[in-house]
């Protein structure tokens, strides 16, 4: 028997209409910003580096991870932007990291930018490194890292060494929860780096490139005396026939990396969420659309279920409790087949909507229904009714929900994303799996406005308290400044480059980003929870 | 009259299962016979009864009279057929069949026995009052004997052989210096084609044209004619194109030879099916050539043309019926043309190719014949004769056949062996061609080289090969296949696929894109959507940038991909993403062409060649090939035995310019 269908949503869009025009004009600029951006990571340490790279018979560090790739493979890169426009940092943070097929399996790949500083490790770096490792735990992804490092950045080592240790933990931690770990060395991986391949399940090193040892042939010479050469030290041959540090020899790059897709092969390697619907109906509007759809100024609202309609399979969407809580939309659809529940934000949170939010919550936990949060909220409803109603509690009891929830939730920052409105719907802090942002979006405990409007009334007040005349100027200089303060790091590239999200997105990729976070996060159980915190009622 | 009730055919392929269709509508059994090579072939699956009959090797199985005989007896046959080629016109076959009781679907031994001695029949027709081409008189077969007769006819010569026909051990000789060695060589081929190497030496007539008679005569003494078929256009003397009626013919000259074909048959009291051949030279005289006592490969167009089916008149003509019509009443109805598929590398000098055919999808056109013995998946091996189908075409005129039989050529697909289809295609789209201005030298004077290269070909081939790749491993994926192909977030360099057309490369870049996929190629760029793949993966169609659609096959043999677009066959070998360095073929090595056997080795390890000299011999299907050294310098080792069976590409000898050690 045929589930009954969901119904498809009604979302006609005037592209001609001057607000479509003007959010598309605007979103296209900030797409640029972005696409620039990612041009620069794409461009790892430059064209003289790159080159340097290639003349030595090299393959540069985005074409190991496209050649580790099936063809065909998606890759969904993430946390591309750490370190962007950050001192002492490159773009991407000198690593690589994503989601894609190998041998058929969806896999965490991560590599060394060997072209930028060496592939040395900094402090982002270091951050990205954990996050992504993270997802690979988290949603029980195989994990291949391609490496070729000078190891810790030094200059800036007290900001790398202690946490960088976590690193080599996880490797060994995933090992044991079945997550197997495998090491492809293309270059030098010393000192600390060599427990990269040390602590990996599956070590290919790549013939006369690899180095790996603790201390190099100087070092060794200075701690003891012993006159040696990198080869013989730490080669990949000696290491695949002597030391077993290595577990394959391969006779060059292409062949490390076929040797690692031919490892994962045998992983026989089983998904242990459910398969998702085999016939996918497309939207049955054009995802183009979203870049007109949503707002370039965060001050005009715009209807979520247009958002929706855009990115579910067919169009398709069964709301739950439309007439209640009407600020926050919320309903089932299915995404390349997965179903999910979808929580959208229409409007400021209100103690109704945060109600409706929490029994959604746990309705989709009750049915293992992953959630989909898109977020565009400047915030709960203040005042003194709704004090007096208790939206504090109403409030908690979403938070209580999204914090308990056990179901893979997935984030998408569509517009504003202030204040405790960012917790209900499921910041950073509450783990989703996955989140990313729309280059239009601004994150902040509060608009730079709205800072600046609350520090002038605290400057008046303490002003009158004191009885003394308020310097408009200094006023209006320091609530300019807060403001711009404000500004800039609400940015999307601001944030995502001190990785409060997994990756700024064009919102036309959204429906695609989403599948292939959704089915990664099908490689883990999806199991829902019924165990809640107190709900105060 | 004594009805066929089982007929056993001594033959295989395409005519075997011809022959069926006929025995199928007349409701008679029929009885296939087959050798180990053959034992999965169409013809022996389509067989009412099928009967192995021995190893690949012919002289064991379709030459092998014995085991044939045996065959009809244990099947419960009653009568044989011996198609055309092996047996068709041995005398002794006939007569064997006769003494087993069996009926005989053909001429009377005698008179098999009479043409199967060019020498005789020449001496038949001249009795006859039919014109002859001056020489073949020579009884003594030495080598100083036939040049005597060469000599004698004055150059040029055609050496050929008595036994034979199809091109084998034929030479034409224009000095007297090749002689000796074309006699030689004649020979040699004749020897090992039909088992009898007797020559004859013949004056040669310039841009002549293949004219022959079609006759059918009963058992109660009336013979006819069914009017001509001229098979002028020939590669290494063999047809390739064959057509009815010839356009070089008047109503008078059609009478006079269709008088002398019929008089050359009363004067061997001819039964049923031959064929009777003439020189046809420009100035209309025509000489009589030879007499085929069997059916022949082009008989469909003379069936097109006067609506008869002559397999089903020689079944009842050997059951005893009288002809149902008489010479009055056959008229010729339009035009129709044959052409003849071959396995051959028509820009390699017609070298026989071999493989497994990949894909194989005969056209569906009114209008349109296709007989053949192959279907996807058979493999065109070295044993036997490497015509894979005939296709004809019957229209109003000759020129609506021509563009019809063009059409129908491109509309066949065949993949995975390399054919002459495009040198066929471009016969029909010939202005001499449609102009009827044919000769047995048609090729060289018009079709020497090879085509010209359509604009980008190859690399739309790649594309559709790519883009049926595609759509493939989507389907294959189990992890978000409705996902588009290669879509990331983040993509630094687009999907590669390289591909090897012979010795050239074609590399296609794509990126996924709304609805399609960006892709280039060569110099050829363009968006394509709406891509859709039939579900057994054969026929993929997309739209272009200009939105076109365009519908290619493709059948993918890991590492091939073979597609055909636009009626042409590209054979596109993948390349692997991650090559293995495995050495190539070392400097100054001589490799085999094809596969085949080594009938001579020549050369000696150690010892000093010429360029270009000749270090071993190879015979693959029936014919010899030479392998010869590419740089003088010393064979430094040879790989390969007399008798040795050898596979394409095997290294026999190597040669270097440097002196060997010792």
């Amino acid at each position: 028997m045929q589930p009954e269908p969901y119904p498809v949503i009604v979302s006609p869009i005037d592209r001609k209409s001057d607000a479509f025009r003007k959010n598309y004009d605007e979103n296209g600029q900030t797409l640029e910003r972005l696409n620039d951006a990612l041009a620069k990571a794409r461009a790892g340490g430059g064209e003289r580096y790159t080159t340097r790279h290639l003349e030595a018979g090299k393959l540069l560090p985005r074409q190991r991870v496209e050649l580790l790739l099936d063809r065909d493979s998606h890759f969904l890169e993430l946390c591309a932007l750490a370190g962007h426009e950050v001192d002492d940092h490159a773009t991407g943070a000198s690593n690589i990291g994503g989601i894609g097929l190998v041998s058929g399996v969806e896999v965490l790949i991560t590599a060394s930018e060997a072209t930028v500083k060496g592939g040395a490790v900094n402090e982002l770096g270091v951050r990205k490194a954990a996050r992504l490792a993270e997802i690979a735990e988290q949603n029980r992804l195989p994990s291949i890292s391609v490496i070729e490092s000078a190891g810790a950045d030094l200059p800036n080592q007290h900001k790398i060494f202690v946490p960088g240790g976590r690193g080599f933990r996880e490797l060994t931690r995933r090992s044991e929860a079945r997550m197997p770990t495998i090491c492809v060395v293309c270059g030098s991986s010393t000192a600390g780096g060599a427990y990269i391949p040390g602590m990996s399940d599956y070590v290919i090193m790549v013939r006369n490139q690899a180095q790996v040892y603790l201390a190099g042939p100087p070092l060794v010479k200075m701690a003891t005396g012993e006159e040696t050469d990198h080869e013989e030290l730490g080669g990949a041959e000696m290491h695949s026939k002597i030391s077993g540090v290595s577990d394959y020899l391969a006779e060059d790059e292409r062949h490390a990396l076929r040797l690692a897709r031919e490892i994962v092969a045998h992983l026989s390697w089983r998904k242990l969420g459910p398969e998702p619907l085999r016939d996918v109906e497309p939207p049955r509007y054009d995802p183009d659309e979203l870049l007109g759809i949503a707002s370039s100024d965060l001050k005009v609202p715009f209807d979520s279920r247009d958002v929706i309609a855009r990115i579910v399979d067919g169009s398709r969407f069964s709301e739950f409790k439309a007439l209640y809580g009407n600020t926050l939309i919320c309903g089932w659809a299915h995404v390349h087949g997965y179903p999910v529940g979808i929580l959208a934000n229409n409007g400021i949170l209100f103690s109704e909507s945060a109600n409706k939010g929490a029994q959604f919550i746990q309705l989709c936990n009750q049915t293992s229904t992953p959630l989909v949060f898109l977020q565009n909220i400047t915030g709960f409803m203040v005042g003194k009714k709704y004090e007096q109603e208790g939206i504090i509690k109403h409030g908690a009891k979403m938070i209580n929900a999204v914090s308990n929830s056990t179901v893979p939730a997935f984030t998408i920052m569509t517009g504003a994303s202030f204040g405790a409105g960012n917790y209900a719907m499921c910041g950073r802090a509450y783990e989703p799996r996955f989140l990313f942002a729309w280059p239009n979006h601004r994150i902040a405990v509060m608009g730079g406005k709205q800072l600046a409007g609350v520090l002038e009334i605290i400057r008046r007040e303490a002003a009158a308290k004191r009885g003394q005349e308020v310097d408009e100027q200094q006023l209006e200089m320091a609530k300019q400044m807060i403001e711009l303060k404000i500004g800039q790091e609400s940015d999307p590239l601001f944030a995502t480059a001190r990785l409060w999200d997994d990756g700024v997105i064009d919102p036309r990729h959204t429906r695609e980003v989403l599948a292939i976070a959704l089915s990664a996060a099908h490689s883990a159980a999806v199991e829902g929870s019924t165990r809640w915190g107190v709900f105060r009622h | 009259m004594r009805p066929i009730h089982s007929l056993l055919i001594a033959n295989r392929g395409e005519i075997a299962s011809r022959i069926q269709r006929t025995t199928r509508a007349l409701g008679i059994v029929s009885v296939a016979v087959y050798s180990d090579a053959d034992a999965g072939a169409p013809f022996v699956r389509s067989a009412d009864r099928a009967l192995r009959i021995g190893p690949a090797e012919s002289r064991q199985s379709y030459l092998d009279i014995e085991r044939l005989l045996d065959a009809a007896r244990r099947s419960g046959a009653d009568a044989v057929h011996p198609g055309f080629g092996f047996l068709a016109e041995n005398a002794d076959f006939a007569q064997a069949v006769l003494d087993a009781g069996l009926l005989w679907v053909g001429p009377p031994p005698s008179a098999i026995a009479a043409m199967g001695s060019k020498r005789e029949a020449k001496r038949i027709a001249v009795a006859a009052d039919v014109p002859v081409i001056a020489g073949g008189t020579a009884l003594d077969q030495s080598t100083a004997a036939l040049i005597e007769e060469a000599r004698g006819v004055g150059l040029p010569v055609l050496i050929k052989a008595s036994a034979g026909g199809g091109g084998k051990g034929m030479r034409i000789v224009k000095t007297e210096a090749e002689l000796e060695a074309a006699i030689d060589g004649a020979r040699r081929e004749a020897k090992s084609a039909f088992g009898d190497d007797t020559l004859l030496v013949e004056k040669y007539v310039e841009r002549p044209r293949h004219v022959e008679i079609q006759i059918l005569g009963d058992r109660h003494g009336q013979l006819v004619h069914l009017f001509e078929r001229e098979c002028s256009i020939q590669r290494r003397h063999q047809k390739i194109v064959e057509e009815a009626p010839s356009p070089a013919l008047s109503p008078e000259l059609r009478g006079a030879m269709g008088a002398a074909a019929v008089r050359v048959g009363r004067a061997v009291g001819y039964e049923n099916a031959g064929t009777v051949e003439f020189i046809l030279a420009p100035d209309g005289d025509f000489y009589f050539l030879e007499v085929n006592t069997r059916l022949q490969v082009e008989h469909p167009v003379t069936e097109s043309i006067v609506g008869l089916d002559l397999v089903k008149e020689q079944l009842r003509i050997a059951e005893g019926a009288p002809l149902a019509f008489r010479q009055e009443q056959l008229a010729i109805r339009g035009a129709a043309i044959e052409v003849r598929l071959y396995a051959e590398d028509a820009d390699k000098d017609f070298l026989p190719t071999t493989g497994t055919i990949a894909a194989y999808r005969e056209p569906s056109i009114p209008g349109v014949r296709v007989d053949s013995g192959i279907e996807a998946g058979f493999e065109v091996g070295i044993h036997y004769d490497p015509m894979l189908a005939k296709i004809i075409a019957h229209a109003d005129s000759r020129v609506e056949a021509a563009r019809l039989l063009h059409y129908a050529l491109g509309e066949l697909v065949v993949a995975g062996v390399t054919t002459n289809r495009e040198l066929l295609r471009r016969i029909l789209l010939h202005p001499a061609f449609l102009a009827g201005d044919t000769h047995t030298h048609f090729l060289d004077e018009h079709l020497a080289g090879p085509a010209a290269e359509t604009a980008h070909a190859p690399e739309w081939a790649a594309i559709a090969a790519t883009v049926a790749d595609v759509e493939s491993r989507r389907r294959q994926r189990r992890v978000l296949p409705a996902l588009a192909p290669g879509f990331s977030n983040n993509r630094t360099s687009p999907e590669r696929a390289e591909f090897a057309l012979g010795s050239e490369r074609v590399e296609v870049e794509y990126r996924p894109r709304a609805g399609g996929l960006e892709i280039s190629a060569g110099g050829v760029a363009s968006v394509v959507s709406n891509v859709t793949l039939s579900d057994d993966e054969t026929t993929v169609s997309f739209e272009d940038a200009s939105g076109v659609r365009r519908r290619a096959f493709v059948a993918r043999r890991e590492p091939m991909t073979y597609v055909q677009l636009d009626g042409r066959a590209f054979a596109l070998e993948s390349l692997p993403r991650f090559p293995s360095a495995v050495a190539e073929v070392e400097p100054g090595a001589c490799v085999a062409p094809m596969p085949g056997k080594v009938v001579r080795v020549l050369a000696e390890p150690g010892a000093e060649v010429d360029a270009g000299q000749t270090l071993v011999i190879l015979e693959a299907m029936k014919m010899e090939h030479s392998v010869k050294a590419l740089t003088a310098g010393f064979v430094h080792r040879v790989l390969v035995l007399e008798g040795e069976q050898v596979q394409a590409e095997a290294v026999l000898a190597v040669v270097s310019v440097e002196r060997p050690d010792g």
